[in-house]
């Protein structure tokens, strides 16, 4: 994996000129060609809508529909007419369209499932985001040590990494999340949402570090290391100033495959019980709520549900766009992630 | 060959080791003092009782004894889950068939049909219909089978009561019914892996049609057809053949939790699931340990379809 100006020159590509304008870095060009794939900027576009939306949970709560993601109130107003939130035969009310309380209906237990939408979508993005952050830095550590040292460090780093890689991924995350909700680990425990973000971001650390030490491992040998070898610099320097600037396009791609996959499989933890608990809303906790009452209110599945597809969908084709544009020919992707 | 087979298994089960030693480290870890005494005294135990059952079980003994006893238990068939009382080994054949039948068929979906959209995307690329199917296998990779199944069960299940509502029927009760209650989870755990497979599949074509030997091919006078299915497709079958041989093996091996247990199939994933839930480490490292043996056996048959497929591995 090169960087992309040197891609540019041997993809037999149409030349255009901007792309060989003189001055033109390697991030320009992919921000070029990026510009240029409408269907990606589109979904990337949907992604900050859905991001947007989520972050004012609190404004919507609060200035439209007048009521709290955890009030469970028995009856509520559209216009002047009063309606039961649940009614005499056990159904929640479904969606009102009508701007206000329960405007997407209500769950199993009295409450507004689009402010519970939002409010549980910053939770599944922010565990997403968290539990992304610790995979990207950890990996980035891991690769970087066990490509540039290679040897016993690479021997020690690469089969742990094996181990982690050779678990199943779903069975992992239980086991660990069903550990650390019985007992806790200082800040992680069965209470915060920092314990699922912890797990989530733990499982998927071999699938970026062995791409990333592979990259490390050929670029350890290039000419500008060994110039810096010779001027004598240290081996944190070479890592942090010669080696990391170079994995950036890497480590950029990775980032949307990763979110996508930490908030499916936030999701699937919290569906099997072992992920957010109650009374936390997050997407995962409002489909698996919504499934053990499939029959009666289809839309406490259906509504958190098309979201959860909407924001990881958005996610993944951006993030395709964003590897297409930043690095044409890497075989970067996430495979077996759940079944 | 055979050298290289023995080292792939060699290192298969060292890391089978590896991992059956974390499973059993983290739910000592996990339970109330270390052992497991205190579950299945019950609630309203004495300590002395505690200490007879935990004496008993040999939860006294080092951990080490502990494992070794347990991993054997499991091997010769003789060990018992300490919450549930039941025979793991049995439980786990009992479970093998709904799992078993799952995997076969869903695997055999995913495949045909990954290859038939993979190809179909590389010698369509950049036009209309790649665009389409890259679109779809992108909602394939970002649904989840739990929503996916949701969604089936609902409409098709409850509202147009096309399909079951889940569970399982064997073979033996019936062909049709076995398929009639197989075809949902088949599709939902399908989807997913055809998402995947079919851009792994894209690309890995793309790749090759470039290629030196597809060139001579074409220059020989080959049809465009079998240039595309003796030479072309053979070649890139192999990264999507080592894929399917690790993602089979492990559905096999309980890995379908989530379709397993949306669709109320007792399989090996559904017990994998309950027994987490209960922290039944015999059951969890009996199932690990079947993940890592199916794991084994399905790399060796992968090797061998590799040297069938690519005449380059046979000659190394």
């Amino acid at each position: 994996m090169t960087m992309p100006r040197a891609e540019a020159l041997t993809e037999p590509v149409e030349l255009d000129l901007d792309e060989l304008a003189v001055g033109a870095g390697p991030y320009k060009l992919a921000w070029r060609r990026l510009r240029r794939n409408r269907v990606a900027l589109a979904f990337g576009g949907l992604f900050f809508l859905i991001l947007l939306l989520c972050l004012l949970a609190p404004v919507y709560s609060n200035d439209i529909a007048h009521i709290g993601p955890d009030a469970t109130p028995y009856t509520f107003k559209i216009g002047n007419k009063v309606e039961y939130v649940i009614s005499i035969t056990g159904i929640p009310i479904g969606p009102t369209w009508h701007l206000g309380p329960y405007f997407l209906g209500a769950d199993g237990n009295n409450r507004d499932v689009a402010v519970r939408l939002l409010y549980g979508g910053r939770n599944s993005l922010e565990i997403g985001a968290v539990a992304t952050l610790l995979t990207m830095i950890l990996a980035t550590i891991c690769g970087l040590l066990a490509g540039y040292f290679r040897g016993f460090t690479d021997g020690i780093i690469s089969r742990t990494l094996d181990v982690i890689w050779a678990y199943p991924a779903i069975l992992l995350g239980i086991t660990l999340s069903t550990v650390l909700n019985i007992h806790g680990l200082g800040p992680l425990h069965s209470t915060t949402l920092l314990s699922t973000a912890f797990v989530v971001g733990f499982v998927y650390i071999p699938y970026v570090a062995k791409p990333i030490r592979a990259q490390v491992l050929t670029l350890r040998e290039r000419e500008f290391v060994d110039a810096a070898r010779q001027q004598g610099l240290s081996h944190v320097r070479i890592m942090m100033s010669e080696i990391l600037p170079n994995l950036a396009s890497t480590i950029i791609v990775f980032i949307p495959l990763i979110l996508a996959n930490a908030i499916l499989t936030e999701a699937a933890l919290t569906f099997l019980g072992a992920g957010v608990q109650a009374p936390n809303p997050s997407w995962g906790t409002m489909i698996s709520d919504g499934i053990n009452a499939i029959p009666a209110a289809f839309h406490n599945v259906l509504i958190p549900g098309i979201m959860l597809v909407l924001a990881v969908l958005s996610i993944n084709v951006f993030g395709d766009g964003l590897r297409d544009a930043l690095d044409p020919r890497s075989k970067i992707r996430v495979g077996k992630e759940q079944q | 060959m055979a050298r290289f087979l023995a080292r792939r298994v060699l290192v298969m089960v060292a890391l089978l080791f590896v991992i059956s030693l974390v499973t059993f480290l983290l739910f000592i870890v996990a339970l109330p003092n270390g052992n497991p005494a205190a579950q299945i005294a019950g609630r309203l135990a004495t300590p002395s009782e505690v200490h007879l059952i935990s004496l008993r079980y040999g939860f006294d003994k080092p951990i080490w004894v502990q494992y070794v006893k347990t991993m054997g238990n499991i091997f010769d068939g003789t060990a018992y889950s300490y919450q549930s009382g039941f025979n793991v080994d049995q439980e786990i054949l009992a479970g093998l068939p709904a799992t078993a039948s799952l995997a076969v068929g869903a695997g055999f979906i995913w495949l045909m049909t990954s290859i038939l959209v993979g190809t179909l995307a590389a010698i369509r690329a950049g036009r209309y219909t790649d665009r389409v199917l890259t679109v779809l296998s992108m909602i394939g990779v970002s649904m989840p089978p739990f929503f996916f199944g949701a969604i089936l069960i609902y409409y098709a299940g409850y509202k147009a009561g096309i399909i079951p509502l889940g569970g399982y029927v064997p073979w033996s009760q019936g062909l049709g019914q076995w398929i009639w209650h197989l075809l949902a989870p088949w599709l939902t755990l399908s989807i997913l892996f055809i998402g995947i497979y079919s851009r792994v599949l894209r690309s890995t074509i793309l790749d090759v049609i470039n290629e030196d030997f597809v060139r001579t091919a074409r220059a020989k006078g080959l049809s465009e057809r079998q240039v595309l299915t003796r030479h072309i497709l053979r070649c890139s079958l192999i990264p999507v053949i080592s894929l399917f041989g690790l993602d089979f093996a492990q559905v096999i091996g309980g890995g379908a939790i989530l379709t397993e247990s949306v669709y109320n199939l007792h399989g090996v994933g559904y017990l994998a699931y309950q027994a987490i839930g209960r922290l039944d480490t015999v059951t969890l490292l009996s199932i690990v340990m079947l993940t890592a043996l199916a794991v084994v056996v399905m790399g060796a048959i992968t090797e061998i379809i590799y040297a069938f497929l690519d005449p380059r591995v046979r000659l190394q």
